[in-house]
């Protein structure tokens, strides 16, 4: 008898308070598996964000801090610069980390932090009740835009990866999400590369995963699946955006 | 080859991904029974088709599903 799949040592018992169908739950298993597989679980310290996956630091099986909203990166600084060998990651939604903690993750890219960031896109503010984030795609219907989200009221969906990736400082950016088994591994490849590239001292890395919120889309977990490939995927293209080697000592 | 699936079921929240990414099509919601959270619950219908890709338990939100092959 051999076993060919079980709950990752890199999650805690504790019994997950998303709702049914949402992503976070794949995304936290495969942000545990790579940690488990790089046998980083004593020594990783993770950041949690405030949203939806404020309570991220009950369920990982490492060391967790929570952060003020939007700050997790400013947080994750402060622990890499003092604890240079350990692996650290803050684990962020959108609500979190495009809106008001837009700043800090700009900034901590731009210093070349060495830690990763797990981005969770899901378009949408979940945990406050659906209410349109800079994410919100056009068209797009949320509490605060019931008749769908304007280009001239609210302007473009932020892209992240895109934005962060111009900065010097971020050596990985890569999009992922999480619908099927083939983008799940996909996934999961990206999460163990950044951390592999963080455990190198490469510099920034960062993840985007698309998620879907079918609380807040106001649809079954099978159809927000659907409504992510048919409009996410054209707004937000999957793939890696950039992936530069550790800078070379310049030749004199 | 034997598969053997587990379903940790007290915690299944029914929301059908594991339905949807099996590739033999033999996982599906057990409209008769009703969890102690109160969804229906995934469960395999006929394990003899099982091919321990484990596509279930790789997908599911909620870590409940553990496959094993003798």
């Amino acid at each position: 008898m051999a076993i060919v799949y079980q709950k990752s040592a890199g999650l805690t018992d504790k019994e997950l308070h998303y709702c049914p169908g949402c992503n976070h739950g794949i995304i936290h298993k495969l942000v545990a598996e790579v940690m488990d597989e790089l046998g980083i679980l004593d020594t990783t310290i993770g950041v949690c964000p405030v949203g939806c996956s404020v309570f991220a630091y009950n369920y990982f099986n490492c060391d967790m801090q929570e952060a003020a909203h939007g700050r997790a990166p400013a947080v994750a600084t402060g622990i890499k610069r003092t604890h240079p060998n350990s692996p650290v990651f803050t684990y962020q939604g959108d609500g979190d980390l495009a809106s008001i903690g837009c700043a800090e993750i700009t900034h901590a890219a731009m210093r070349g932090e060495k830690f990763t960031t797990i981005f969770v896109n899901n378009a949408i503010y979940g945990m406050t009740g659906g209410q349109m984030a800079p994410t919100t795609l056009i068209g797009q219907k949320a509490t605060t835009c019931p008749l769908g989200r304007t280009k001239e009221q609210a302007g473009m969906p932020i892209r992240m990866a895109e934005m962060l990736s111009t900065l010097d400082g971020c050596v990985y950016a890569e999009r992922v999400c999480v619908t099927d088994i083939p983008h799940l591994n996909k996934a999961k490849a990206a999460i163990k590369k950044a951390f592999q590239k963080q455990l190198a001292g490469e510099g920034f890395t960062f993840v985007e995963v698309l998620s879907t919120c079918p609380t807040n889309w106001g649809m079954t977990p099978l159809k927000a699946k659907e409504w992510l490939t048919d409009n996410m995927i054209p707004y937000y293209p999957l793939g890696c955006i950039k992936d530069i080697d550790a800078p070379k000592a310049e030749v004199k | 080859m034997t598969a053997k699936v587990t379903f940790n079921s007290d915690r299944c929240k029914g929301c059908e991904l594991c339905v949807s990414v099996c590739p033999k099509h033999i996982v599906a919601i057990d409209q008769e029974t009703i969890n102690r959270k109160g969804y229906h619950p995934a469960h395999v219908v006929d394990i003899s088709q099982c091919i321990a890709c484990a596509s279930c338990a790789k997908i599911c939100p909620d870590s409940i599903i553990t496959v094993e092959k003798f």
